[in-house]
């Protein structure tokens, strides 16, 4: 076990470095700069852009600007933003907390949720019920994120007027049910496409379950059918979903970045858009290297997780 | 030239005059500041006046976040909606085009001793009960350091435009200071009066590094409202400085809300979750609906921007000037201004705004007119060839145009041009890339064939456009401004040689009247209108005065006050 975990983060490790230096090169051989924003508003000149790039060393040859990111990277510096001259970590760490907190809430709706209309369209299979969530789950993946959350504002927060407009909470109000309040909306846009896919999932898994000789065996057995369910086929139905897990924070994350930009949710998603736009070199290699990260952490605990619930996958 | 009592422009000086409203009104303002903890506006009855003490606060929605806290780093317009509130100027530029005092006692005149006759001794008197935000005092050590800072080579200065020409710095007292300028330059009194912000030397100085300090996040000024916290990504919450030292501020709070997309923007006004929509304000798409909201009001302003197709003029057919005059002629402007931009923007010919007080008066009107389109291109020799495109010496007319991608109403007009010029033989193609793109290289070495462009020719209210249109300011050319049309004229340069050492006010409207005529005639860009924003101020909100002399209209929060 420990070779293989060894093995994999060795693996881990090379393509982070395959990632941060194809991420590097694409960033900057983009064309355009940091400083293209200025160009248009006249505040500066040619010469004074001129000066601005050399202070900030994006005159030199693109291998030795790389080199030195890498270098000061290792040691923990990751640089500071262009925009407001803060460490890259702390403008990273000053997002996550938001994003984290959507992702979770729609994680546990998605799983909860989805799960559960996956359990039951697959024990009534082709009933009403699992047409309807065929169909519901197929109407979700369609929608895109961005229109569904512009109805959902537009339904609940200016015809309804339950749900606010956007933001993450009343300015002055800190409160844990003002959060909860501003939560709702931008959390369910993001579980839609989660709760399809983990649905689908696991109606998936558990029909394959079901069909499974030893299911029939403990029917023949005349084990009650509550027990065959939780103890044989859920928890067999399940296991699957460890690596769907493991695999849906990229999934998660771009869903977040369409909901924080529609509910003005103040996380990564929106930094890593914004900070392409401006070219923010130091904050978008950094946001692209901690999602990597995330990515590659969250695939290695998936098959950690997998191998030890499923000893047989070691051996592979 | 300034006149006795410090103008430097025209009109009369008109701080913020209180509205007199003695209605009662219970509008959609007060009703979403009940259900708003902190709106302390939803009080039972409104003053006519801007009440004693700082009293509620203020929403204010940007569609772009502020991040650039050092008013002297390189930063956007929505980074001044910041540094207005939280710095002072030695002086700033009223609506009416005034110089006002603010950190100086009176504006420096040629009269009052304030400007030597040949324009190079500066001495400006400065107020003496300016404090810091943290308490120390504000000195002429303070401006000294700030005018040193930007020269500084290790700092990161937005712009030495003006400053480089500074030399020799005395502070003759606490409350005086002088410099000799190395030339005579007029445009300085605008530069020192529109983003010339004085920061803090006690502080500064002590810093390791000028380009990233505590400072940077936390910034210490003197003006109206002191720093309060920045939640990135989200809002920027600035407090009353209660002992500031010009009018105001009248709220408590100001508070500068992110967010990114417009239409949301404009949905949390509707909603009442925003005071004020600023930058980039309401989509025009939206302006007529929004007049109808109740509790709300709309005030569609213009701005200096002039929106007009800039042709490379180093580009083949664009050389001609027939053809500059010919693709202008057969532009139906009217069409683009009332079906894209709902009729909101104006006309212009000059890149002044027609507000400004060197705008000139009576330059040629654009006609729609492609019938004398077609034959001033017949004139000037360019057949038709296959295709129905002209073409003269081997030359195509046949060119891109390129704006930001994702700029609908500019997409638009793209469409209607491409349709107006093939109705004279000129083939156009769409070429657009996004915003960090185009204004890179392909804008800033000219490598475009033509591009439709807002842009801000004014250097605060000042109309010297050197770096615009002088022939050394061509960057394709090695040149230090921004002068991407690869503008040459002799005749120009000598006007704005001249204009740039010319103190007196008449004499440099004549100059750069003469200079707009030119640069009209010549057709060095093609106007299509002058800019415009539309702003959602809540009902009750009062003060709010659009500034044509101000990248953005939340100059003045200070005045701001709920009623």
């Amino acid at each position: 076990m420990a070779r293989y975990v060894v093995n994999r983060l060795a693996q881990a490790i090379m393509l982070l470095v395959i990632v941060s230096a194809i991420g590097f090169a694409i960033l900057h051989l983009a064309p355009g700069g940091p400083l293209s924003q200025f160009a248009v508003s006249g505040q500066m000149t040619q010469e004074d852009l001129d000066r601005v790039t050399k202070q900030l060393g994006l005159d030199r040859p693109l291998p030795v600007q790389y080199l030195d990111w890498f270098g000061r990277m290792l040691k923990g510096d990751w640089g500071r933003s262009y925009r407001d001259g803060e460490a890259v970590l702390s403008v990273i760490s000053s997002h996550l907390g938001a994003t984290l907190e959507l992702m979770a809430t729609a994680t546990i709706i998605a799983v909860l949720l989805g799960c559960w209309i996956g359990i039951l369209g697959a024990l009534r299979r082709y009933s009403l019920f699992d047409t309807l969530a065929t169909v519901g789950a197929m109407i979700a993946l369609s929608i895109p994120t961005f229109w569904f959350g512009l109805v959902t504002i537009y339904v609940f927060s200016v015809k309804l007027g339950w749900l606010p407009a956007g933001n993450r909470h009343t300015i002055g109000d800190g409160s844990f049910l003002d959060l909860l309040h501003h939560l709702i909306a931008p959390a369910m846009v993001l579980a839609l496409v989660e709760t399809a896919m983990w649905g689908r999932f696991m109606r998936s898994s558990m029909l394959e379950v079901i069909n499974q000789d030893y299911i029939r065996t403990a029917r023949a057995k005349g084990m009650p059918e509550w027990r065959i369910l939780t103890v044989h086929a859920l928890r067999n139905a399940l296991l699957p979903m460890i690596t769907v897990a493991g695999l849906q924070f990229p999934t998660l994350l771009g869903g977040a970045l369409v909901a924080e930009t529609v509910f003005t949710w103040p996380g990564m998603g929106r930094l890593f858009l914004d900070s392409i736009g401006y070219r923010d070199y130091p904050v978008v290699m950094g946001i692209l290297m901690f999602s990597a990260t995330m990515v590659l952490i969250g695939s290695l605990l998936a098959d950690i997780l997998y191998a030890v619930v499923d000893p047989r996958i070691r051996v592979g | 030239m300034a006149d006795s009592t410090g103008r430097f422009g025209v009109g009369g000086v008109h701080f913020g005059s209180p509205s007199r409203r003695q209605l009662f009104q219970l509008g959609a303002g007060a009703a979403a500041g009940l259900t708003l903890p902190g709106h302390a506006f939803a009080q039972s009855e409104r003053p006519s006046n801007p009440p004693e003490k700082p009293r509620g606060q203020v929403i204010a929605a940007l569609s772009q976040e502020p991040t650039v806290f050092h008013p002297l780093m390189p930063g956007i317009e929505v980074d001044q909606g910041v540094w207005w509130q939280v710095f002072s100027l030695l002086w700033y530029i009223d609506p009416a085009g005034n110089f006002v005092p603010d950190l100086a006692r009176e504006i420096p005149t040629i009269e009052n001793g304030g400007l030597s006759a040949d324009g190079l001794t500066w001495k400006i008197k400065l107020r003496s009960d300016v404090k810091w935000h943290d308490g120390t005092p504000f000195t002429a050590d303070d401006v000294k350091f700030s005018l040193e800072l930007i020269n500084d080579s290790n700092f990161r200065a937005r712009s030495r435009v003006g400053h480089s020409l500074v030399k020799d710095i005395k502070v003759v007292a606490a409350d005086e200071i002088h410099w000799r300028m190395e030339a005579p330059y007029s445009p300085y009194m605008s530069i020192l009066g529109s983003l010339t912000f004085i920061v803090p030397k006690h502080i500064l100085e002590k810093v390791s590094d000028p380009n990233a300090s505590p400072f940077h996040n936390a910034p210490v000024g003197t003006g109206p409202f002191r720093w309060g916290e920045r939640v990135p990504g989200d809002h920027i919450l600035l407090n009353a400085h209660t002992g500031y030292h010009g009018k105001g501020p009248y709220v408590e709070r100001v508070v500068f809300k992110y967010i990114p997309d417009l239409t949301v923007l404009y949905t949390q006004f509707r909603t009442g979750q925003v005071d004020y929509t600023g930058l980039q304000g309401i989509l025009p798409n939206f302006v007529q609906e929004a007049k109808t909201l109740k509790g709300r009001k709309i005030v569609v302003s213009s701005t200096s921007s002039v929106e007009h197709i800039a042709p490379n003029l180093e580009f083949g057919p664009f050389a001609d000037r027939a053809v500059r005059e010919a693709l202008y002629l057969a532009i139906n402007k009217q069409a683009i201004i009332d079906a894209l931009y709902y009729g909101l923007p104006t006309q212009t010919e000059s890149f002044v705004p027609q507000q400004a007080w060197s705008s000139q008066q009576g330059l040629p009107q654009h006609k729609y007119d492609p019938a004398k389109a077609n034959a001033l291109l017949d004139a000037a020799g360019w057949v038709r060839g296959a295709g129905g495109v002209r073409e003269k010496g081997g030359v195509k007319l046949e060119f891109t145009n390129s704006t930001t991608s994702g700029n609908a109403a500019r997409e638009q007009t793209q469409q209607l041009l491409i349709q107006d010029w093939r109705a004279i033989g000129a083939a156009m193609r769409v070429n657009n890339m996004p915003a960090a793109v185009i204004w890179g290289e392909f804008w800033q070495q000219s490598k475009f064939n033509s591009v439709i462009v807002g842009v801000n020719f004014m250097l605060g209210s000042d109309p010297d456009v050197t770096p615009r249109f002088g022939s050394g300011a061509i960057p394709a050319k090695g040149g230090r401004g921004y002068n991407t049309y690869q503008y040459q004229s002799a005749e120009a340069d000598r006007l704005l040689a001249q204009g740039a050492k010319q103190f007196d006010l008449a004499q440099r409207k004549t100059t750069y009247g003469e200079l707009q005529k030119l640069i009209r005639n010549d057709l060095a860009i093609l106007p299509l209108f002058q800019g415009f924003i539309a702003e959602g101020v809540k009902e009750g909100l009062q003060g709010f005065r659009p500034n044509i002399n101000t990248s953005i209209n939340c100059w003045n929060i200070r005045e701001w006050y709920w009623a």
